[in-house]
């Protein structure tokens, strides 16, 4: 019947990775009032990407799945990314 | 005496992440908008990004957070057999879904009160950079805000079924697409908040 083990992910789990994420956005708020140039545009978004990571991998359960599904985000991610960089790009050297 | 009716978890979930994936460029394409428009009137965003709440804006950002946290919980509880649990956390979940629809009425109140809005002469007078800025952030919040509502409408629909046992423990793909919704909805949050309140 089952093909695949169900994988039940404690609600501790759940708890922790909250408390961690509640972590972050209050330390990137915390980071961002500190006038530091445009650093504070990085340190913002690598946050941002950290918690983001955190969602994906366990809240939606990435990290259990079949690898495909990882590898399809990723690949959307890097689309994105790709994308914008490149359209920057064009504008700061046009 | 059973009727084996054909179900396949993995394709509904395959299919449930091919939409989010449009989702994602959905607004993606919305981030390359604010990208070049913020290269293009740095100033105007950094002054206008002032005048944005952070208080709402971490607030709201801690409930999301909770509420996703909750639906995740209620996948386990409904793994667990745990009907009861389920149906508790999934009407937190709707509760602070609400909340934050709520303090999105009165931040965005509050700007409409000082004559922010697309369109208003006020604003038009303020500059280019501030209209651009004001029009993709009530854009983005705005549509962010949609896809909120359509994910409560979403997890009220699921929450039914929980309670007409129509999903439990051998069956809650549907359970577990909603919580997919609802989590990017909080994953797109994670990068607007960021991006309107805190780099100013």
């Amino acid at each position: 019947m089952e093909d695949e083990k169900i994988h039940i992910i404690p609600y501790r789990t759940f708890l922790s990775i909250l408390a961690l994420l509640i972590t972050l956005t209050l330390t990137s708020v915390a980071v961002t009032q500190i006038y530091l140039g445009t650093l504070t545009v990085a340190i913002a978004l690598i946050i941002a990407v950290i918690k983001s990571s955190f969602v994906l991998r366990i809240f939606m359960h990435l990290k259990f799945e079949n690898k495909i599904f990882s590898i399809a985000v990723i690949a959307v991610v890097v689309i994105l990314s790709l994308v914008i960089i490149i359209t920057l790009l064009d504008y700061i050297y046009r | 005496m059973t009727t084996e009716t054909h179900r396949d978890d993995l394709a509904s979930k395959t299919g449930m992440w091919l939409f989010l994936f449009t989702e994602m460029l959905l607004f993606g394409g919305l981030f390359v908008v604010y990208s070049v428009y913020r290269y293009r009137n740095s100033v105007a965003f950094h002054l206008a990004a002032h005048e944005l709440s952070v208080f709402i804006g971490t607030v709201n950002t801690i409930i999301l957070l909770i509420s996703s946290s909750t639906i995740a919980m209620s996948v386990t509880a409904i793994q667990k057999k745990n009907k009861k649990l389920a149906l508790l956390l999934l009407g937190i979940t709707v509760i602070l879904g609400l909340a934050f629809l709520v303090n999105k009425y009165f931040e965005w109140g509050e700007h409409i009160k000082n004559h922010i809005y697309p369109g208003s002469s006020v604003l038009a007078l303020r500059g280019h950079g501030d209209v651009l800025f004001y029009g993709l952030y009530f854009f983005m919040t705005g549509l962010h805000a949609l896809h909120i509502i359509i994910g409560l409408i979403f997890i009220g629909f699921v929450t039914v079924k929980i309670y007409r046992d129509k999903i439990n423990y051998d069956n809650y793909v549907l359970l577990e697409n909603s919580g997919l919704y609802w989590h990017l909805v909080d994953l797109i949050w994670i990068f607007l908040f960021p991006l309107f309140y805190l780099i100013t």
